[in-house]
């Protein structure tokens, strides 16, 4: 059984699940964990956007 | 009348060392072979099954993507790494190399994230595995919230 992942599908699966490791094993208390996880993930998909355009600008 | 000086201590106070408990080998070991297992045996339910079905998935995605598994090789030292990097999904891992599965030459992009997703997945649960240690040693709160 294959799959086939869009690059923005496979960063945002990548992006959720690193997040939950993160959260979970980077902070103490159930709310820094949510927190730190949500701002992983904000990190994750901002950057790989980010990275995107930055790509998208160069080739122009 | 002469001057008190205080000085620092140059050295710094030598920390008490960690008592070693059966729980303390037992739980990263367990949370290596079965992802979030380190978590579960000391009843942190939740963060366990969050744990073992995030690196199941990450791992799982990355097979199903067609991503490439290392093996045991010393030819080459990026191949090491990334066998490093696979053996830490434990049992994930073993099954996979027991199976045949992910034998598949790279051949385009996804197939290339699949095998970044299971080395990312194994170096997650070396983070996990850390994680479990320190809560059986005491150093990070457990259920304690």
């Amino acid at each position: 059984m294959t799959i086939q992942l869009t690059h923005f599908s496979a960063a945002f699966v990548f992006a959720l699940f690193a997040s939950i490791v993160f959260g979970i094993t980077h902070r103490e208390t159930t709310r820094d964990m949510v927190r730190y996880g949500l701002y992983c993930f904000a990190m994750f998909m901002g950057g790989a956007l980010v990275a995107g355009w930055a790509m998208w600008l160069v080739r122009r | 009348m002469a001057n008190q000086t205080t000085a620092k201590p140059t050295t710094k106070a030598a920390e008490p060392a960690q008592p070693v408990s059966t729980m303390s080998v037992i739980a990263p070991a367990l949370g290596w072979l079965i992802p979030g297992a380190g978590h579960i045996i000391q009843k942190l339910w939740i963060r366990g099954v969050l744990l073992f079905v995030s690196i199941g998935a990450l791992f799982v995605l990355g097979l199903m993507m067609q991503g490439h598994i290392y093996r045991a090789n010393a030819g080459d030292i990026l191949e090491m790494l990334g066998f490093v990097g696979d053996l830490g999904s434990g049992a994930f891992y073993i099954t996979a190399l027991a199976a045949g599965w992910g034998s598949a030459v790279v051949s385009n992009a996804v197939a290339d994230y699949g095998k970044m997703f299971m080395i990312v997945a194994g170096l997650l649960n070396f983070i996990s595995v850390a994680d479990a240690y320190h809560i059986a040693i005491g150093k990070k709160l457990g259920k304690k919230q």
